[in-house]
């Protein structure tokens, strides 16, 4: 088990964070992926889906939709985060693959047993949608032997990451992020070269002073 | 723009083979072609350059381009000798024309006079191999300025209070502050420290061929494409190609140091990029792969004159007393956007606590803060939110985009005790892709260093406090299972009998073999390793000039 701060100092840190989940990436295969989500999301033609369903792929896309929604700022839909990851699960997220055969049905099941009747988690209302997912996050603290809540999760964290993934990879030359919407979103210009001042807080910065502690000594 | 270059046969002898081109087999190759000998670079990773480098994350990080591979080169961990090690990544390190230098944060802090001295000055600390260096802060004073002139060091003399004595003025005022800076400047400020401009290997002003920082955000882990870091690759080793009399040879992985009847090396054998076995001849061999890979190729050249590994007969601590520097990583939220992800990592640091008292504080140790903000998108989005955030849905939309623009970091960096049971040994089961022993990495911090983080880490609380960040949190200090700063495996001293080197770099036991990379600290320093590799290097270069000049390398 790598200790927590290890963990940061080479996840986040050293940024590394899309590789665990994503342990397989190849990035050909990912500028692909990107490419190919900006594509379809800018043709607007009818997309042929490589790994998923249709009926799967708007599943998918509801529940990436949960995880960054659509409200006043664009959110997994816009930025076409399915699209993304459609793509991956044939290319280098395809370590990724029983994680959803396994994991979609059992979330469905999971729908079916909570809300008799329906179907599918994208025919719920976005309301019911959370809290069937709040069930399931809550299930992790619980000592279950039931096999269904732990895969649903096992998906539902590999969804978290690739959604991110898919929202906020580098959308420079056309790379995924469609329109730079995750960017937007956290407040990230899309340029690669600044000028100060960058932030609030050294907009009025005088200049360097020795410590007044240290003045006061000379 | 890589330069047009000779190339040797692998059958003439050169004078000197260099394993690895990073910060120290880059100034190496410099300094030595320069001082005109005939040099050889064998370089492990690939020859990458400004064009082949981006800002992509994946590419970059999920994907090596920069870096030791985690399919191609497994490692394993264990706590101690006594356990059995498990697969698992334990180490990162540059593996491309530059080595580690083309993607670190660039904090260039000099060693202060008690590194050199520490053992003296505080006695045996129990469980630990603490010892004095064979050379003093007096000795290295000149590279250090050399370092900092001409590979390009932007800072500010005089600073600090507790900056050691300096020969001359850094070369470039300091780079621009950022938030992260003026918040964590005002704050040390009001609790009395001292905290100053960083001196960073990143150019202020642009010089010859290498554009001035450019703030494009994407600093640490990430190659520069305007030549601002300082690396190897565009400070030293253009200049030693266009020498012409250094080659150098990417893609080639050295698995062997082969030696003759009288237990001198004779060259490098190496794997080229399809795999096919080279031995590049020399009249010298100096090593320079890093303070994993140095250790793991003199083990790897075991025979029968040299049995426990070759330069390890006298005193048997090659791979030994590894040293990764204890830190501890707080995290801010201020009111105000700072913007942070503009620029490079650090503008300010101080060193009030560079030296604490053990007698006060109950514990051996010391170290500095830097205040920063290093983080990628997707990477901070999955692991930079406070711990209590939520994980998904408009909540957890809602505090990223609150969060990323209004988040630093304040990180402590500290002295790590050598112990000789910490090591990088070859794995007896596993292999790399190359059917090599992969690294096996020994190591459990000594008490005092974690003592040292948790204290440290209380200050940049206090910091952050007094900043009036309006959310504080830390990462969990635990033992180090991941090494990012490889120091100390094959250290320099006096005695044969505890030391692999001599202060010349010389190896005590194969008088025509050098080692000159973090390998050969014998203390830790307070967590900014770089700039002293590069003072010693050119240190080093300056007394294998002199012995070879004098005839005693090939004597």
């Amino acid at each position: 088990m790598i200790n927590e701060l290890s963990r940061r100092r080479f996840l986040f840190q050293a940024g590394i964070g899309v590789s665990a989940a994503w342990a397989s990436a190849h990035w050909p295969e990912l500028v692909a992926a990107a490419t190919h989500a900006h594509q379809a999301a800018q043709s607007g033609a009818a997309y042929k889906f490589e790994f998923f369903t249709p009926a799967e792929a708007a599943e998918i896309d509801a529940l990436s939709a949960r995880i960054i929604p659509t409200d006043d700022t664009p959110g997994a839909r816009e930025a076409g985060v399915v699209y993304f990851i459609d793509r991956a699960l044939v290319t280098f997220g395809s370590g990724d693959q029983q994680k959803y055969r396994d994991g979609l049905p059992e979330l469905q099941s999971q729908v079916r047993a909570k809300f008799p009747g329906v179907e599918k988690f994208s025919d719920l209302t976005p309301d019911l949608q959370d809290e069937l997912l709040h069930v399931i996050e809550a299930s992790q603290t619980e000592q279950t032997p039931a096999r269904r809540l732990s895969s649903a999760r096992t998906f539902l964290e590999a969804l978290r990451v690739a959604t991110i993934s898919g929202f906020l990879i580098d959308p420079e030359a056309g790379l995924g992020n469609r329109g730079g919407a995750g960017w937007k979103v956290i407040g990230r210009e899309p340029a690669h070269s600044f000028q100060p001042p960058f932030g609030y807080y050294d907009k009025d910065y005088p200049g360097w002073q020795p410590a007044p502690k240290m003045a006061d000594k000379e | 723009m890589k330069i047009e270059q000779l190339k040797y046969k692998t059958s003439d002898e050169v004078d000197f083979v260099i394993i690895g081109s990073g910060a120290a087999g880059g100034i190496l190759a410099k300094e030595l072609s320069t001082n005109g000998f005939r040099v050889v670079v064998l370089e492990q990773g690939p020859y990458l350059t400004e064009a082949d480098y981006t800002h992509n994350e994946i590419k970059v990080l999920g994907e090596d381009l920069l870096t030791n591979h985690q399919k191609l080169q497994p490692t394993t961990f264990r706590k101690t000798p006594q356990d059995k090690a498990k697969q698992q990544r334990a180490l990162v390190y540059g593996r491309s024309v530059g080595g580690t230098s083309v993607h670190f944060t660039a904090n260039f802090w000099r060693f202060h006079e008690i590194d050199f001295i520490e053992r003296g000055k505080v006695g045996a600390i129990p469980g630990a191999n603490l010892v004095d260096w064979p050379i003093r802060y007096a000795d290295l004073e000149p590279y250090y300025t050399k370092v900092e002139w001409e590979i390009g060091v932007s800072g500010l003399a005089g600073a600090s209070p507790f900056d050691p004595p300096r020969s001359k003025p850094y070369p470039m005022p300091p780079l621009p502050v950022k938030s992260s800076g003026v918040i964590f400047e005002r704050a040390a400020q009001k609790l009395g420290w001292n905290p100053f401009p960083a001196p960073m290997a990143i150019l202020s002003q642009p010089r010859p061929g290498r554009s001035a920082c450019v703030n494009c955000g994407f600093c640490l882990s990430f190659g520069c494409e305007v030549g601002a870091k300082s690396s190897s690759l565009v400070a030293a080793i253009r200049v030693a190609e266009k020498t012409g009399r250094c080659e150098i040879r990417p893609d080639s992985y050295v698995h062997r140091i082969e030696t003759d009847a009288r237990g001198r090396a004779t060259g490098a054998a190496y794997f080229d990029r399809d795999k096919n076995t080279h031995l590049q001849k020399a009249k010298a061999v100096i090593v320079c792969a890093n303070g994993a890979e140095t250790p793991r190729l003199l083990l790897m050249s075991a025979n029968a004159q040299f049995p426990n590994g070759l330069a390890n007969n006298s005193s048997g601590v090659v791979g030994k007393n590894l040293m990764l520097n204890s830190a501890a990583i707080s995290m801010g939220v201020f009111e105000h956007p700072l913007n942070d992800y503009k620029g490079f990592a650090v503008s300010r640091i101080l060193h009030d606590f560079y030296e604490l008292d053990a007698q006060k504080v109950g514990f051996y140790g010391g170290g500095g803060l830097d205040g920063r903000f290093d983080a990628t998108p997707i990477g901070f989005a999955l692991n930079g939110l406070p711990p209590d955030a939520p994980k998904w849905g408009s909540a957890f939309k809602k505090t990223l985009a609150e969060n990323y623009t209004r988040t630093m970091e304040v990180f402590s960096h500290g002295t790590s005790l050598p112990r000789e049971e910490n090591s990088f040994s070859l794995d007896p089961e596993l292999k790399d892709a190359w059917g090599l022993p992969a690294l096996r990495m020994t190591y459990k911090d000594h008490p005092d260093d974690l003592k040292l983080a948790k204290w440290l880490n209380d200050r940049a609380l206090e910091l952050l406090d007094a900043a009036g960040a309006r959310k504080k949190w830390s990462y969990p200090i635990t033992e180090q299972e991941f090494a990012v700063h490889l120091l100390g495996t094959c250290r320099m001293g006096n005695d044969p009998k505890t030391s692999v080197i001599d202060s010349d770099h010389r190896t005590h036991d194969v008088k025509n073999l050098f080692l000159c990379d973090g390998s050969s600290f014998v203390t830790s320093g307070r967590g900014q390793p770089t700039m002293t590799i590069e003072a010693l290097a050119f240190r080093a270069a300056d007394r294998i000039t002199a012995l070879a000049k004098s005839g005693e390398i090939s004597a």
